[in-house]
């Protein structure tokens, strides 16, 4: 474990996050010695970038904001960059315990995308109404597509393999919920093995998840339409030779 | 039709011609931004030139006012510059995301160089934090990437 952690990068995209970046990144380095650390510092107008370097990460700074897929990316290409063989998506607003990142790193040894799921049993995060039957739908589509059991789609703690890593750098998604769904509908589709760890998460720092339910409806058809979307676009083919030749 | 409206009709047509043209001209309008207003304005022109076309046209396909067989057509071509106009949105802003990618790349690159040739200069020994070590880009190795599963 302790080899892997030294080839894996920790991407946290950060949108005017100066408030918690600093600690996140302390505890990352603190519970996961040896690993490098990429904040993904997304068009902040705060001091986002600064903070996140004199805490010892690497920042790269987006001129303008691109949203979570369009800063993963930069994630996923400075990892091919630079050769690392595992990425992890931690939150930069502190609900992802670092610690669970060792779980996740470990199950990447026979998958290629390993989601940090919040209804698998750990934990007491609890979503009602529209948003739930939303995530419940999407969460049973994308599980047959990639032949697997998984319950929180929208997880935005996850864990990515060699393979994935090569896909993503080049394929990950910017549109809306693309860094969540599509990019799962597109690792399955070429033939990435998606698996689920139960992990816990911490109450957000900034505020607790809209309960308003004409903007769970709005998520709900935006959802739907994101993930029909990502079934109709051409499936991207990850050729099986590309890491020897 | 009185002359006047038979005239307006020509003036009107030749307007759009002229200003499509100049700015072709001046470089202000690229030739694949402009395949529909000159067809539009094609179709303005013969269609106020010779009403008897849209006369014609308009008994083909069984409009029985001409005049509503111009406004489907307009409808249409404003609506297929309309689409044009969001696909290239959509194309710039990928080209945007692509580049605010490589600038954050390279200004990734300039600040380790920076660190490098800093630390080479002044205290070669002196730092050894973590922004030391993982300001330093390990070299790429696309090649060596393990197949995993």
């Amino acid at each position: 474990m302790q080899s892997r952690l030294l080839s894996t990068l920790i991407v946290m995209p950060a949108w005017n996050e100066e408030e918690s970046v600093a600690d996140v990144v302390a505890e990352v380095f603190r519970s996961l010695p040896g690993v490098h650390c990429l904040v993904v510092d997304d068009g902040s107008t705060d001091r986002t970038a600064v903070v996140a370097r004199a805490a010892g990460a690497t920042v790269a700074t987006l001129a303008v904001n691109l949203g979570v897929g369009g800063a993963m990316r930069v994630g996923f290409r400075y990892a091919l960059e630079n050769g690392f063989d595992y990425v992890v998506q931690v939150d930069s607003d502190g609900q992802h315990d670092p610690q669970s990142v060792i779980s996740l790193l470990q199950a990447l040894d026979d998958a290629d995308v390993v989601l940090g799921a919040r209804f698998a049993g750990a934990g007491s995060y609890r979503v009602t109404g529209p948003r739930r039957w939303a995530m419940v739908a999407l969460a049973g589509v994308i599980s047959r597509l990639a032949h697997t059991t998984l319950t929180d789609t929208t997880s935005g703690f996850r864990a990515s393999g060699p393979r994935a890593v090569r896909l993503f750098a080049a394929h990950y998604p910017a549109e809306y919920l693309g860094d969540t769904i599509e990019s799962l509908v597109i690792a399955a589709r070429a033939g990435c093995v998606i698996r689920q760890v139960p992990v816990v998460m911490r109450e957000r720092s900034g505020g607790v998840p809209s309960h308003d339910p004409v903007k769970a409806a709005i998520y709900l058809g935006r959802a739907g339409m994101a993930l029909l979307l990502a079934l109709m676009r051409p499936r991207i083919v990850l050729a099986r030779g590309e890491a020897t030749s | 039709m009185t002359l006047a409206s038979y005239l307006f009709g020509i003036v009107a047509a030749v307007l759009i011609f002229v200003v499509v043209i100049e700015m072709l001209r001046r470089h202000q309008l690229r030739e694949r931004h402009a395949t529909w207003w000159l067809i539009a304005g094609t179709l303005a022109l013969v269609g106020s030139v010779f009403p008897v076309t849209v006369t014609w046209a308009s008994r083909i396909v069984g409009v029985e006012l001409p005049v509503n067989l111009v406004f489907f057509v307009s409808l249409i071509i404003l609506f297929l510059v309309c689409l044009q106009q969001s696909a290239e949105l959509t194309s710039l802003e990928a080209k945007t995301r692509t580049l605010v990618e490589v600038v954050a790349m390279q200004d990734l690159r300039i600040r380790a160089l920076e660190a490098a040739s800093a630390s080479g200069s002044a205290a070669p020994a002196a730092r050894s934090d973590h922004t030391e070590r993982t300001e330093q880009p390990r070299p790429a190795q696309p090649g060596q990437l393990p197949e995993a599963g």
